[in-house]
Order: structure tokens, then sequence, then C-alpha cells
């Protein structure tokens, strides 16, 4: 393999069908069953951005500056929200499935946008951001992902005056 | 974190959800899609490039102002310098299933851990 992408093939990866065969070479059976729709909702903007504020939502972690550092499986599967006031100095990601070996997340920016959306309140391309970010597990439990943690961004989107979001997935 | 979007918008909320999983994202359905096809890690643009992480963020801004229907996805124009990662993340082998296996043992004894701390904590 030169490493150059092989037009006579799919170029985009296929996380579906990676992260199947995986798990199935690691000795896992019942291959995970990926959220299937064949159609999403739909909000207009309601206003413009100039006039509205956004949310940003991760799945990055807090880091607790008391903590030795977390085990693997060891983080807390919640949802949470934090100040944007300070901005976090860093985020915790390694739990998360990402390319460890091709990149780093080393860089705050290249995985969650305050910064780049606080400089474009600024300059009044959006209203502002919100006064809290919020984190969301990324559950293997479709079912608990639709009636606990979605509905608890909702809820905390709706109390912070959340007009648009913005949902970065590591 | 494409249900979570799915969601907001039902109630209200529009979103635009930016990631590097084209298929995970596009075979949940979401409203605005903005991919980026990187390695999974920096969805917002690569690690201290300023000028590309603010692109990538207008372009989402854009797709929340412009998108008319739902499961509108938009590629931004980014290229990773090289293409090994598509191959080797996750890669499965003959070369390396006795550590894959082996691998997949550690992570379930690690599980198995983590599930009777919880219970541990629930008793």
């Amino acid at each position: 393999m030169s490493g150059q992408p092989d037009p006579a093939r799919r170029i985009f990866v296929s996380y579906i069908d990676k992260s199947r065969d995986y798990y199935e070479a690691q000795g896992y059976g019942n291959p995970y069953r990926w959220a299937y729709n064949t159609a999403a909702p739909f909000t207009p903007l309601p206003k413009p951005l100039a006039d509205s504020r956004v949310g940003i939502v991760t799945t990055a972690s807090l880091i607790d500056d008391n903590d030795p550092g977390p085990e693997p499986f060891s983080m807390p599967r919640v949802v949470y929200s934090a100040p944007v006031d300070p901005p976090p100095a860093s985020l915790y990601t390694m739990h998360r499935s990402w390319d460890k070996e091709a990149t780093h997340t080393d860089d705050l920016g290249s995985f969650f946008p305050l910064q780049v959306m606080r400089d474009f309140a600024i300059e009044g391309r959006i209203a502002g951001v919100s006064a809290r970010f919020y984190g969301v597990p990324t559950q293997y439990s479709q079912r608990q992902t639709i009636a606990s943690d979605a509905p608890e961004i909702l809820r905390l989107c709706r109390e912070d005056g959340v007009d648009v979001a913005l949902l970065v997935a590591l | 974190m494409s249900l979570t979007a799915r969601h907001l918008e039902e109630n209200g909320i529009p979103t635009v959800v930016l990631g590097s999983a084209r298929d995970i994202v596009e075979q949940c359905a979401v409203p605005r899609f903005l991919f980026t096809d990187f390695p999974l890690g920096n969805p917002c643009g690569a690690p201290y490039d300023r000028t590309m992480q603010r692109q990538v963020a207008e372009m989402a801004l854009v797709l929340l102002e412009s998108a008319a229907f739902p499961r509108t996805t938009v590629q931004t124009p980014f290229h990773w310098p090289t293409d090994q990662w598509r191959q080797r993340f996750m890669e499965v082998d003959e070369s390396h299933a006795a550590e894959l296996r082996e691998a997949g043992e550690i992570r379930r004894a690690q599980q198995a851990a983590q599930r009777a701390r919880e219970a541990a904590a629930r008793a």
C-alpha cells in the first residue's frame, strides 16, 4: 500500500465497517448496530445568526485537576455542562475512539470551536456564545441517549437560551 | 452525538454536526453535517492551524444559514497531508491477529472490572 487513495474503491473511511471488523478480531460477538434513520428532522434558522446565541456540544470530557488520571472505562457516563468563561485550558479525550496514531488533540481548537466562536461574537457574526458548553457521553446504548442524555442537553440549552447548536464529535 | 442533534432539532433548535466519521453520521441521519475528511480527532481543523479552524467554523455557520433540507452534508475542502491513516486506523490483518485477540481479552477484563465497580457503587 503506497498510502495513495485508490479511486477504484470508496475513498472515505467506513468506520462502521472498520469497527465491526476490529472488534470481531478482538473476540467480540454481536457487532454494534449503529443508529439508522431514513429521515431527519429539520428546523429552519428562526433568526439571523447575528442575533443568535450559539451553544457548543462536545464528546470530550472535563479534566479534574484533583484526579490522578482516569483508568480506562472509568469516565463518568453522564451529561455535563461547564462555563465558557474562563474557557477550559484543555479537555480530556483519551477515552474516545479517535486516531491516536495519525494525530493528536493537544490543540483544543482542533476539536472544540469555542475560541473561534468567541471571535465571531466580537465581530458580530453571531450574537454570542452561551454561558456554558455541554458534554455528551458517547453512549453504547442508543436507548439511553434518546431517553436521558439528549433531553438533558436540550434542557441545558433551553436554560441558557441557546438559539443554534454546534455539535462536535471527536 | 448525531442522536442528540436530532433531538435538539426536533425541539426547535437548529443544529450542525461537525465530524469526520461520515458513514456513522449520515446513517443516523442528521439535519446538517459538516464533514472534514481527516483522521478522527480534529473535526474543527488541523491542530494549531487557526486559519483552517476559522474557515471550518465559518462553513458550519454558513451551513446553518443556507441548508434548505435535512440531511444536508457539506464537505470542507481540506486534505490531510498523508493518506496512510485511512488503512491503518483499526486495521485488521493476519499479521497482528493474535495481538488483537489479546487486546480484546484485556479490554473485556477492564470492562468487567468497571461493571463490578458500578454494581458495587449501586449496592
